[in-house]
């Protein structure tokens, strides 16, 4: 990126490497959560510069639902070998055992034991004391307020009165045996942001998030793409190729795509400065309760 | 955000958004109390720079008309409200965050609770504000607020503030109201060091001089809020002071490369550029700027990069790398103003940890030389500071460090303060400068005796001596206070017949006058602990009045504390834990207390345990109650 004038997308670029090398240098075994979307891909290449020519002295991973996108798999693959990262792949088990879904089991219990109870397992499992997420503040209005160190009881639980104030660029990263925590280092990126880095910087995205003709079902206004043959039909529906894309990426049952033309990053970007919905709506784990983020935080879904 | 978008081509709009890659990044901070508009300023600026997308304006539209105070029109506040609720719930929000652009710029808001107790939530926003917007309501002009917002700011080192004076359409557009509000606060600030202080008469509700200069106040020639914000200067001050790079990170792929990352804190570096690690006065010479997007010719303050130098020089995380011609101070001994942020108070000669730059050390206040009343500026005397309360302090390190006073640079003369044991973040400081040993007076503060010990372990050291009858509890409860002491992080040692008599009075029996050196040794072993500084928990039947006198005596006064296991003969002796009551019925123990031999009960203990109807754990809470009604523990 230039560096003859400080534009505030260099600024975000040195908070965020700032932020990731204290927390590879005062704990003891972090992680990385890649969830393969935009933003996730933004923090990799960011943790990739961090520590040039090193590679990221910590792995990857990724809490695989088995209800991602196929796209999404392979691009997590090919991206964590171009960037030298280790990948681990974690599934919760006994939710593989007992086939929990987003049909049989509603998205709320199949979000907590695929996503959240996967992902406090894992981290049990491997004793992380440290992960790295991609979220936002300027994803919801109830974000605004997160800080960047997030502090995890051992249960992996949210005490809210256990948070730190954060001061200047010195964070407080002292934690008691079993604890742990979140950071995350692009809390102050906005999706404009993500959206002009990426372009800035050539960061490859999955192909999902640019327009193609995909098989779709319309579903309470939603278009839902039929990935694989594990979607069940309803009756009368017949999956439509419609050229759609999608802007924020999970799993493909939860994902509602949106009709567009944006084939390209620039269309993509023109699309989102007109676009008239916020980047959430497409995220349907947050219809199904108000105030369900603060709810997911406390659970450890953040 | 520029609403052509709609009409551009692809190559439009790749350059504009080139033209936005050189957008420069604001932040800043609203301060008011409460009701002065803060929410409505900021829910207006987002609006207006059309930040809101149809979902939420929907929203907003319904939750007006709902919780609107406003009646039928948009009240913007219900954008950015959230904080009070929350603190109502007991979850403290320091501060939230929110997010706008123009073509100019990107702005970043912190916005803090309004409330009197909230100057730790002001400070941390302050501390990464390049800028603060005070608002003022109009109608009642400088509150006592608005002056310790301004202090506050100018504390946290804020050089850029904007008085908002605000609800100026509930004042007729008054020339003369605003003009009043300005030259108020230009008066009373004038020993602040902002560099530049700019007034704007303001209605956040109707928007007057919010985006654009309103027609309403034709008097008023200075720009709309938004111009301002989107012109001010504030980075380049930091590029023009001493080069500073604390290290954060080595970077060490093979044993071809050794670079030392960092985020650069002041001034700017090049390759050739003759540097100093600034604790240990080792010098080389930078060879290469290296970034994953190729090597730099400069590099400046605010870039996070990796230096190589042209020599093996011992460096390590925490170590502050500065310029050759311009060095900060070392030393371990600095001043510094204080915000504490803990409801456990700040005393003086605990421990803590500081935290500055990349480095932590242990480090303790030596002194408090005064507070300071953030609402009148007063200097007032403290022995100890409370939540909120703001003051100068002189601070002693376990080690000494790099730094430069807040005044002069903000990154490398700021430090947080984290208690050791529960790791919070307890304080905030800002250095105002190093002290010399030979000068320093208050070094003798830290001559080594009985309070400098029990300082470093951060308690009263106490004497809590347990007496009863055998087979009282005496040894069960005094187990159990002694871990409920140790989970909290006190220091404490216990003696008892088990670990004294097989080494120390190993030659005594259990004659009269044995008895009596056995405890007389006990008494003296308990007082050089005490003078050890740690909590001493005594468990002897000790039956005679004359020796718990003895040892009481050895001790100050508020350091020996009777607890009397009080359990009548008969409780005591059907408990019997090592059948020794039997024996002595039996006649095979000479001198057994209560059968043979008297126990002379306290008159005065400071705590009588009843044990026949309690449980051990109820008994050794009254014991932990008792010592935190005495300020012993906290
Ligand atoms: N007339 C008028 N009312 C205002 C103005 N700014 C805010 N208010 C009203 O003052 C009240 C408090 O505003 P709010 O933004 O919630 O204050 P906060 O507590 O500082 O965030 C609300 O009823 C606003 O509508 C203004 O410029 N003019």
């Amino acid at each position: 990126m230039s560096r003859d004038r400080k534009s505030h997308l260099k600024r975000l670029e040195d908070e965020s490497i700032h932020i990731i090398r204290e927390v590879a240098a005062e704990f003891r075994n972090p992680v990385m959560l890649y969830s393969i979307g935009k933003d996730s891909s933004v923090m990799l290449h960011l943790a990739a510069k961090a520590f040039y020519p090193a590679p990221p002295p910590f792995p990857l991973m990724h809490i695989d639902t088995t209800w991602k996108f196929r796209e999404m798999i392979r691009f997590r693959d090919e991206t964590a070998k171009r960037l030298g990262f280790n990948l681990i792949v974690y599934t919760n088990p006994e939710g593989l055992a007992q086939n929990v879904n987003p049909f049989d089991h509603g998205s709320s219990y199949y979000t907590n034991v695929m996503k959240t109870d996967a992902l406090k397992q894992a981290l049990t499992k491997y004793g992380f004391d440290a992960a790295f997420g991609g979220a936002r503040r300027d994803e919801e209005k109830s974000r605004a307020k997160e800080r960047i160190f997030s502090f995890r009881t051992a249960n992996h639980g949210w005490d809210p009165k256990k948070q730190r104030p954060e001061l200047w660029n010195i964070y407080n990263t002292r934690i008691a045996q079993g604890e742990s925590i979140r950071v995350f280092p692009i809390s102050n990126w906005t999706e404009l942001d993500i959206w002009q880095y990426i372009m800035l910087e050539d960061i490859p995205i999955v192909p999902l998030y640019y327009a193609a003709k995909r098989p779709v079902v319309e579903r309470g206004g939603q278009l839902i793409m039929v990935d694989d043959e594990r979607l069940p039909l309803e009756p009368g529906e017949v999956p439509q190729e419609k050229l759609v894309r999608f802007r924020t990426l999970g799993c493909y049952p939860l994902t509602a795509a949106i009709e567009s033309d944006a084939a390209t990053l620039p269309e993509i970007v023109r699309e989102m400065l007109i676009a008239r919905t916020s980047e959430r709506s497409g995220r349907l784990i947050d219809h199904d309760e108000s105030g369900s983020m603060e709810k997911k935080k406390r659970e450890g879904y953040f | 955000m520029s609403e052509p978008a709609e009409n551009l081509s692809a190559q439009d709009l790749i350059d504009y958004l080139a033209q936005q890659e050189n957008k420069t990044l604001l932040r800043f901070l609203t301060c008011g109390s409460v009701d002065d508009g803060k929410s409505t300023l900021i829910g207006r600026l987002l609006y207006d720079t059309k930040l809101l997308f149809d979902d939420q304006l929907a929203t907003l539209e319904r939750d007006s008309k709902k919780h609107g105070t406003v009646g039928e029109d948009i009240d913007f506040a219900l954008l950015v409200d959230g904080l009070e609720a929350e603190r109502e719930q007991g979850i403290t929000i320091d501060v939230a965050y929110r997010f706008f652009t123009t073509d100019k710029r990107k702005f970043i808001v912190a916005d803090t609770p309004g409330h009197e107790q909230y100057t730790r939530n002001m400070a941390t926003g302050a501390s990464t504000a390049d800028l603060a917007i005070l608002l003022v309501d109009a109608r009642k002009g400088i509150l006592t607020q608005t002056r310790r917002h301004a202090f506050i700011a100018s504390l946290l080192g804020i050089r850029q503030i904007v008085v908002a004076v605000n609800k100026i359409d509930l004042m007729d557009f008054s020339k003369d109201v605003f003009e009043t509000i300005r030259d108020d606060f230009t008066e009373f600030a004038r020993d602040f060091g902002f560099k530049q202080i700019v007034a704007i008469p303001l209605s956040a509700r109707f928007g007057d001089n919010v985006i654009t200069r309103s027609e309403r106040t034709p008097w008023y020639h200075g720009p709309a809020l938004l111009d301002h914000l989107e012109t001010v200067e504030v980075e380049d001050e930091q590029r023009a002071k001493p080069f500073r790079l604390p290290v954060q990170w080595v970077n060490r792929p093979n044993l071809d490369f050794r670079g030392f990352s960092g985020t650069i804190a002041g001034g700017s570096v090049r390759p050739g550029d003759r540097i100093v690690v600034a604790a240990s006065g080792r010098t080389s010479t930078v060879s290469r700027i290296v970034t994953a997007d190729g090597d730099l010719d400069v590099a400046v303050a605010g870039d996070a990069v990796t230096l190589t130098l042209a020599d093996e020089v011992d460096i390590s995380r925490g170590d502050l790398l500065v310029a050759a011609t311009d060095q900060p101070e070392v030393a371990d001994q600095f001043a510094a103003h204080v915000i504490w942020m803990s409801e456990d108070h700040l005393l003086p000669g605990r421990p803590y940890l500081v935290k500055l730059g990349a480095k932590t050390v242990t480090a303790q206040v030596t002194e408090i030389k005064h507070k300071i009343d953030v609402n009148t500026l007063d200097h007032l005397a403290a022995k100890e500071l409370a939540l909120n309360e703001v003051a100068v302090c002189n601070f002693s390190l376990s080690q000494p460090v790099g730094f430069d006073a807040y005044a002069a640079n903000r990154e490398t003369g700021a430090f947080i303060i984290i208690d050791r044991l529960t790791n919070a973040t307890v304080g905030a400081g800002m250095i105002m400068f190093g002290l010399r040993r030979a000068t320093n007076i208050h070094l003798q503060a830290l001559d080594v005796n009985k309070s400098a010990r029990a300082n470093l372990k951060g308690q009263k050291p106490v004497i809590l001596w347990f007496t009863g009858l055998s087979g009282a509890g005496k040894s069960t409860i005094a187990n159990i206070v002694e871990k409920r002491l140790l989970a909290e992080g006190r220091h404490t040692y216990m003696l008892d017949g088990d670990n004294v008599r097989h080494g120390l009075n190993r030659d005594l029996g259990f004659t009269e006058g044995d008895r009596v050196e056995n405890i007389r040794r006990v008494a003296e072993v308990s007082k050089l602990m005490i003078d050890a500084g740690l909590i001493v928990l005594v468990s002897f039947i000790s039956p005679f009045r004359a020796e718990r006198r003895m040892a009481r005596e050895l001790v100050e006064s508020d350091e020996f504390i009777e607890v009397f296991c009080d359990t009548p003969l008969d409780v005591a002796e059907s408990r019997d834990p090592k059948g020794l009551y039997k024996k002595a019925r039996a006649g095979q123990i000479k001198n057994f207390t209560g059968i043979d031999s008297p126990y002379e009960r306290p008159e005065n203990p400071e705590i009588r345990l009843e044990s026949g109807a309690k449980s051990v754990e109820d008994l050794a809470e009254e014991v932990i109650s008792l010592l935190r009604g005495r300020g012993i523990i906290a």
